[in-house]
């Protein structure tokens, strides 16, 4: 068990709490720059993947997990983040300029997204957000001339400074940089007045405006910061994947995008990593176990919904708290062994807040 | 007139067909403890509502003293009011449930903000520089109150007598120069009600803060509350000291219903009388 005494208020603000986080950390970033000499080709492929989710996911995240609103239609801000790239590379922009735009374009969009998700709350920003999936996926689809329509638009390999940097390890140490930024940057916002007016927002929206916070202007500004990031993600996305197609970013994308974030634990950002990495491993893992099943259950068509399905339910019913909360479970019962109690958790529900719609 | 911080006047709030606060004028000096008192649904959290912003008056205004002075607080946006130096808690405890008490304090030291969006994604050494500064003022408070024990615990597994401490922590954060206290002793035992008069007194005599409060608990208002405005049905029925008030008519009936009424409550004595001189 360890027991951190605090003599200075900078141990309150700095990221690593004690020295095991800036050893365990250390060991992580040492291990992820080693990944492409350590991986082979198609496991680093899918730790792609799992970086683009991350940043993705980071964005909802910020904008479900820690202001509360939820977003059914946050592929579409994947969607535009990479149509924007596709096609500024495809004109010439430089890889870096096109990227910020993606990110700046998704921006734009979710601030317009923002504005009726200050009049709506719960189910109906749900329906709001979805139907704004729906319009923003037709754009995709009909506005042929720069998105290729539904025949779909390939785009070209990052070019950096002069340097093709193809699809293999340069691409991962892009994806890398960018994650870290982006999850820098979203720890440091936590830690600091804005993110903390996101969290008041969460938790009361009546109490944040008595206490001074605009609401209107931190959740369009909740909204626009996670667009940006899903637009980002897209840009990385269009790259990886070389080709892009509307039907890449309908409501499944969405809801796998939610999925990722609630496995991972709702307000945490570890929960967004263990999420994405839970969901690009789960394909991978179903279609390991197929050629074991009866052929019936195994060839079936609706075999990953039923199974996504399935773990959602398990998630919310039996771990409300995600992949985030089962491991801080695991490391309480490690560090306080022989000492856990199963009760430990386990929160006393809150007073008169039974009819408020979280 | 200099001494006014807040004031009300000729207030009316109507919800559809109820008329929730009829033709309400009050002022609060700087530096008293001014108490709203009376029966269920008098308009009391209503008219706390008003002075927050929460509702704008179907007519009359508000008028509170600002840092630039008097200025019409009914035309504010809600956001404003803090920083011009209104704080609040509120009936059914407001707190930001899933963070700590420090956490919510600190929330309450968001209108003394120095920084913007793109230093706090950076987090630069103004933005650390404010932080510390902002845990310095929020560690006064948590000493002032006596929270020292609860810092890093989670509001959602906190009792609710210590949440009770915690939101007037929260509203003490901003620095305010009115207090509105809806409520403070609602679902406390007799020493947390005492614990929270001491501090009543204390915020008035060491902070200098002026309360406006919304109590039930006589006890309570007649030991902090320097006047004290009994509301009914949404209207005035009389202003004063606690005594005075506690001893209007006016206030009296309104608690207990009239002599009329009451009487009309009793058992009819006259047919028992004649049933007795029969026999």
């Amino acid at each position: 068990m360890r027991f951190i005494f605090k003599t200075d208020y900078a141990q309150d603000i700095n990221l690593a709490k004690h020295g095991g986080h800036v050893f365990w950390y250390s060991t992580l970033m040492v291990l992820l720059i080693a990944a492409p000499w350590l991986l082979a080709e198609y496991s680093l492929a899918q730790l792609n993947l799992v970086l683009i989710y991350a940043i993705a996911g980071l964005g909802l995240m910020l904008l479900a997990g820690f202001t509360g609103q939820f977003s059914l239609g946050h592929a579409a801000f994947l969607g535009v983040g990479a149509y924007t790239q596709a096609y500024l590379t495809g004109i010439g922009v430089p890889f870096l300029l096109a990227l910020g735009c993606s990110g700046l374009l998704a921006a734009l969009i979710g601030i317009v997204v923002g504005l009726p998700a200050l009049r709506l709350k719960g189910i109906y920003l749900g329906m709001a957000t979805l139907s704004f999936g729906f319009i923003i996926e037709e754009v995709f689809a009909r506005w042929e001339s720069v998105t290729g329509g539904n025949a779909g638009k390939s785009i070209a390999s990052i070019v950096l400074f002069g340097y093709d940097i193809g699809s293999g390890v340069g691409f991962y140490f892009v994806c890398l940089a960018v994650t870290i930024a982006c999850t820098l940057g979203i720890l440091n916002l936590l830690r600091s007045p804005t993110g903390r007016a996101f969290v008041a927002i969460r938790d009361s929206e009546i109490s944040a405006q008595s206490m001074g916070i605009h609401l209107a202007y931190y959740k369009t500004l909740s909204f626009s910061i996670s667009a940006a990031l899903a637009g980002l993600a897209g840009a990385l996305y269009a790259h990886n994947l070389r080709f892009i197609s509307p039907d890449q970013f309908n409501l499944l994308q969405s809801i796998d995008l939610l999925l990722m974030i609630v496995i991972g634990g709702l307000g945490s950002v570890h929960g967004v990593f263990l999420g994405a990495i839970f969901l690009i491993i789960l394909p991978q893992g179903i279609s390991a176990v197929k050629g074991f099943l009866p052929e019936l259950i195994g060839q079936a068509p609706g075999l990953k919904s039923v199974i996504y399905g399935a773990v959602l339910i398990a998630f919310v019913l039996f771990e409300p708290m995600g992949l985030y909360g089962r491991w801080l479970k695991v490391r309480t019962y490690l560090q306080m062994f022989p000492f856990y109690r199963k009760g430990m958790f386990k929160r006393q529900k809150s007073f008169q807040k039974s009819d408020r719609l979280k | 007139m200099n001494d006014i911080l807040l004031s009300a006047k000729n207030l009316s709030v109507r919800f559809g067909g109820v008329l929730a606060v009829n033709n309400v004028s009050f002022d609060v000096k700087q530096g008293e403890v001014f108490t709203l008192i009376g029966p269920n649904g008098a308009g009391k959290t209503t008219v706390f509502n008003l002075i927050s912003r929460i509702y704008t008056p179907t007519t009359g205004s508000i008028d509170f003293m600002g840092p630039d002075g008097m200025l019409k607080l009914t035309e504010q946006p809600p956001q404003s009011v803090a920083s011009l130096g209104i704080a609040r808690t509120f009936q059914n405890i407001e707190l930001f449930e899933h963070a700590s008490v420090l956490h919510n304090l600190l929330i309450g030291r968001h209108t003394h903000r120095a920084t913007n969006l793109w230093q706090d994604l950076l987090f630069t050494s103004k933005v650390r520089e404010a932080e510390l500064k902002a845990r310095e003022k929020a560690e006064e408070v948590i000493d002032f109150l006596g929270l020292q024990h609860y810092r890093d615990t989670y509001v959602a597994g906190l009792p609710y007598g210590v949440r009770k401490v915690v939101e007037l922590a929260r509203a003490l954060c901003t620095e305010p120069k009115l207090l509105l206290l809806d409520e403070p002793s609602s679902g406390l035992n007799v020493e947390e009600t005492d614990d929270m008069a001491f501090w009543i007194q204390d915020i008035k005599h060491e902070l200098g803060i002026t309360v406006l409060m919304v109590e039930h608990d006589m006890s309570l208002v007649s030991k902090v509350s320097d006047r004290v405005l009994a509301m009914n049905q949404g209207e005035m029925l009389a202003m004063g000291s606690p005594r005075q008030v506690q001893n209007d008519p006016g206030v009296i009936e309104a608690y207990l219903g009239s002599v009329d009424d009451v009487s009309s409550l009793r058992r009819k004595a006259s047919g028992h009388d004649t049933a007795v001189g029969a026999a």
